[in-house]
């Protein structure tokens, strides 16, 4: 690990300075995985050996987010941003490059990293025998939030996001799908995280949660300035929630910039960069 | 915010809140499952009864000693591997994992639960053999017995670690793998034999068995009114293999849990 790294090509001075004071700096980050070959599974010579193949998520990306920036990340599914999420969740170890958060290494420094982060995933995970409260607590206590402030912040948070009152007893699995996101999201957000990332925090969610959902993404950073990266197959949420986007596709940035900086590079609307940069068309990729 | 001390040993709280807040969800089902290991118990107690033309109630009771604490062990056993096993079914392992909180204090956490809930359960099942079988306990030193089995847990509890680990090899498969564990323990030890039956190259390996120590000392506590002084033997053996055991349970677990951030095992989709 530490030969890739040193091997890595040196940043020069500017780009040093605007690591310094960075919220997250990615340095050619690469991760792939092995899983199964399904092509060589269906013969029956295979039936023991299990023939593996490799995929390679994350090919050498490099990003720097600035502090209280919004940095949307979109790509088709399997395009690699939910293990580039992973990667700075220090969910996943690198196989090359590095990642920093506030200055700190997501593999060497991990328990300083996880102080400042937290998650919403596009899957709401939770103990779904459990009630929201009863998950909140648990979440709180892992961050060391006093009860009593976590009981405030929750209420806050669930009230913002017209979350129902009735429903902070109920199982978790008696809960509609955007209602378990709504707790999903005040789990992350009732810990302060300096730094957020949400991962298709609004997919599957009706109209009215999502504007909800967006709109308190905004306040957030806002008031707590926050730092947040966005994984979305939304274009029109992305260009209206993020300051700087990224088009990742076979686990390379292939595009960033401003939503209008990229239109006025590409033409036309964020789909039609996306077509321009990937020669897809975003809605084929999209039904994938 | 708190200390990091205060905060470490709430979030410890935070693993016996969560699952005595799940066990409270399923508790027809653990009803269910103490009626199973009461019965289980009863029936090797059973077979003491029809030998007892060779032991009397003595060779009730040793059995019974016996089955009590394979079901402690294998109570605490599936607990420890049920709870990460439980996070990886729900997700909640990676929310878990990424929180500040060190992994010892989240086995600790677990193996506290584990460790009291299965204490709980022995307890219950003790009381229904002892109406069952109208043992008389007069002579019995209870509390010497117990503390032998606290302490004695402290070497268990490295082996639930190994236990532990091995849900976050396998989701489907790995709790269910801490079978093995157990056998071999119930193989090597005095369970429901004394150990001079074993072949004679198991035996050495059954007499530094924990299950066998623990055996040894709360039979003599049991039987024999023994207190914690006259079985000092088996104790301080006991704790030197949890001083052994524990930290090879956590660099196991360790070891799962980078092969499995390695390999991207956490995650169960997305």
């Amino acid at each position: 690990m530490l030969a890739i790294t040193e091997a890595l090509p040196k940043p020069d001075g500017q780009t040093r300075a605007a690591e310094a004071t960075a919220a997250v700096v990615v340095r050619h980050a690469v991760k792939s995985f092995q899983e199964n070959d399904p092509e060589a599974q269906r013969s029956w010579r295979h039936w023991l050996s299990r023939p593996r193949r490799t995929l390679h998520a994350v090919r050498g990306i490099d990003m720097t987010i600035r502090r209280g920036e919004i940095f949307g990340i979109l790509g088709p599914n399997g395009s690699g941003k939910s293990t580039l999420i992973r990667l700075i969740a220090t969910l996943l170890i690198p196989d090359g490059g590095e990642v920093k958060v506030f200055g700190h290494d997501v593999v060497t420094e991990t328990m300083a990293v996880r102080r400042l982060i937290n998650r919403v995933s596009v899957e709401a995970a939770f103990f779904k025998k459990l009630s929201p409260m009863e998950n909140l607590r648990y979440a709180a206590r892992l961050y060391g939030l006093p009860m009593a402030e976590a009981t405030a912040r929750c209420t806050l948070i669930m009230q913002r996001l017209g979350f129902p009152r009735s429903k902070l007893g109920a199982s978790l699995e008696d809960l509609s799908r955007g209602q378990q996101q709504k707790v999903a999201i005040a789990r992350a957000l009732m810990t302060s995280p300096v730094l957020i990332l949400l991962d298709e925090p609004t997919t599957g969610l009706d109209p009215k949660s999502k504007r909800d959902v967006q709109e308190f993404i905004l306040e957030v950073r806002q008031e707590h300035d926050a730092t947040v990266i966005l994984t979305s197959h939304d274009m029109a949420e992305s260009e209206r929630l993020c300051d700087r986007v990224a088009f990742i596709d076979n686990g390379r940035f292939v595009a960033e910039g401003t939503p209008a900086e990229l239109r006025e590079r590409f033409g036309g609307n964020l789909e039609e960069v996306f077509l321009t940069v990937t020669g897809k068309n975003w809605e084929e990729v999209e039904s994938e | 915010m708190m200390t990091p001390l205060l905060h470490q040993l709430d979030a410890g709280y935070a693993f016996v809140e969560r699952n005595w807040g799940l066990v409270k969800r399923y508790i027809g089902w653990d009803f269910v499952w103490l009626v199973y290991g009461a019965v289980s118990t009863l029936t090797i107690g059973l077979i003491g009864v029809s030998a007892a033309g060779v032991g009397g109630q003595s060779a009730v009771l040793y059995l019974l000693i016996g089955a009590l604490l394979w079901t402690f062990l294998s109570v605490m056993f599936q607990f420890m591997s049920e709870s990460v096993q439980w996070e990886r079914w729900e997700g909640t392992i990676e929310y878990t994992f990424m929180a500040p909180v060190s992994r010892v204090t989240y086995l600790a956490g677990h193996g506290v639960f584990a460790v009291s809930y299965s204490l709980l359960r022995t307890v219950l099942i003790l009381g229904i053999t002892v109406l069952w079988f109208h043992l008389d306990l007069s002579h019995a030193n209870l509390l010497a017995a117990l503390l032998v089995l606290l302490l004695a847990s402290l070497s268990f509890l490295g082996l639930g670690l190994l236990g532990a680990t091995l849900p976050l090899l396998s989701t489907e498969r790995g709790a269910q793998a801490t079978h093995i564990v157990n056998g071999v323990l119930l193989l090597c030890s005095s369970v429901y034999y004394p150990i001079t039956v074993l072949p004679h190259w198991l035996q050495p390996l059954a007499a530094v068995n924990p299950a066998t120590l623990t055996l040894d000392a709360i039979r003599a506590c049991m039987m024999q009114g023994a207190g914690l002084g006259d079985v000092w033997p088996q104790v301080w053996r006991l704790l030197l293999t949890a001083v052994v055991l524990i930290p090879v349970g956590m660099l196991a677990f360790a070891w799962g849990e980078r092969r499995a951030m390695r390999t991207g095992k956490l995650k169960r989709n997305g």
